[in-house]
């Protein structure tokens, strides 16, 4: 039998499969990564963007608005090709870790910025009165309310995160897209390669999915 | 340094670039609008055979890269650079588009289907006159983020080496390779990106500001 699909194709992949479990185990890392990275600057940036302090207004307003408005692959680009003439050449691995988490903060900026809206005014006079600081009311009063509300869109913005670090394909970042890539075209066998990688790719974001929907049904049920 | 790096060639390249990007974007909405509103309502239905198919469709495309797609269907079928780059993402936008369909149905209440129903209008007359045109409103800000979700990521294509506007950059950027040109370039391919999307996204917010007041 012959066809994209044949028998002796699959049999050369499960041969090979350490590429694609390499692989996974890749984007996986940079998943974890990139999300520890977006959620540092997301919340960062999402109270920069509700506080009063004009300056740290406009900052986050910057960033959230042209990381958005532009396209991942270019600002991976950047980091690639722009940022060496500036001195600094950094790892494929660096670069999509530090590409997809700066590109996903921004989005996760937005999340926080619209759940700490969320909290009613009251909450945060009634914490100023009772002698509490800034800092403290954020971490004590605010975000801890906020959570409830910002979980069911962060869970959605992990899923496309991990998708997201495909990107690394692109600069040759050994990621399970790029091994799928680089495997299928030396042996052409496309068929079995990629069926195996949009499993394994499944694997990774439909646990993520079905949280975000189990965190949606709750967040109705309370609301 | 700048003056070679904008001769009339060089722009014209890159202007045959955002014209790749801008077909693939335009085809892929609307295509995925038509595609994802058919099966966002699939998922919807109370036919359970229809809606189950319609949701494997929709959970296994949309929680796999769209990358994948671009390199399959380009690699595996015939197409050519920007129909294969239309398909693509179509297959992924529609699957987008029909979750976000889907949440819009829900949002409309069981009691205008009861009140169309007793005026004796029949279920599709109701879907399109009366369901569809509120939950289009409900969507609109969600669909707009969408669109400029495309237009951003039809630079996947160079992916597969479609000279759309993004790979058309990276191209210049190896004749013209100082730091000027260099950075120059990432400014003007970032603004032609940056200027459409952020007017979309602002009329978008605009909009949904609109409905919740």
């Amino acid at each position: 039998m012959t066809g994209p699909f044949a028998w002796f194709k699959w049999e050369a992949l499960f041969a090979e499969w350490t590429v694609f479990g390499e692989g996974a185990l890749m984007t996986l890392a940079a998943s974890m990564l990139a999300l520890a990275l977006s959620l540092a600057l997301g919340v960062m940036f999402g109270v920069m963007s509700t506080s009063h302090w004009k300056i740290a207004k406009a900052i986050s307003r910057i960033y959230v608005e042209f990381i958005q408005n532009t396209p991942l692959v270019i600002q991976i680009f950047f980091y690639y090709h722009g940022l060496p003439h500036l001195g600094l050449s950094l790892p494929v691995f660096s670069i999509g870790v530090l590409g997809v988490g700066v590109y996903h903060g921004a989005y996760i900026s937005e999340v926080v910025r619209a759940g700490i809206q969320s909290i009613p005014k009251g909450q945060r006079e009634a914490a100023y009165s009772q002698g509490l600081n800034y800092v403290e009311t954020m971490k004590y009063i605010i975000l801890p309310q906020a959570k409830r509300i910002v979980l069911p869109p962060l869970a959605n913005q992990a899923v496309s995160l991990v998708k997201n670090t495909s990107v690394l394909a692109m600069i040759a970042g050994g990621d399970l897209m790029y091994r799928a890539d680089s495997w299928s075209s030396q042996n052409l066998y496309y068929g079995p390669a990629y069926v195996t990688t949009g499993i394994l790719y499944l694997m990774l974001c439909l646990p993520l999915a079905s949280l975000a929907r189990n965190l949606e049904k709750k967040a109705e049920v309370h609301a | 340094m700048i003056k070679d790096l904008f001769k009339a060639e060089n722009l014209m390249f890159l202007m045959q670039g955002l014209a790749v990007t801008l077909t693939i974007a335009v085809a892929t909405i609307l295509l995925s609008i038509m595609i994802g509103t058919i099966l966002g309502i699939a998922r919807h239905s109370r036919n359970k055979a229809l809606s189950r198919m319609s949701g494997v469709y929709i959970e296994s495309v949309r929680n796999v890269p769209m990358l994948l797609f671009i390199l399959a269907v380009r690699f595996m079928t015939p197409l050519n650079a920007v129909v294969s780059g239309i398909v693509a993402m179509t297959i992924f936008t529609s699957a987008v588009i029909a979750e976000i369909v889907r949440a819009g149905l829900n949002s409309i209440g069981q009691g205008q289907w009861e009140a169309a129903k007793s005026q004796g209008l029949n279920h599709v007359t109701t879907l399109v006159h009366i369901v569809l045109p509120q939950a289009l409103r409900n969507i609109t800000p969600a669909l707009v983020s969408q669109f400029i979700t495309v237009v951003k990521d039809t630079s996947f294509v160079w992916a597969v080496g479609t000279e759309e506007l993004t790979g058309r950059a990276i191209i210049l950027m190896g004749k013209h390779n100082n730091p000027v040109q260099v950075f120059t370039l990432f400014g003007l391919v970032a603004a032609i990106y940056f200027i459409p999307n952020y007017v979309l996204s602002h009329m978008a917010h605009w909009r949904q500001r609109k409905i919740l007041h």
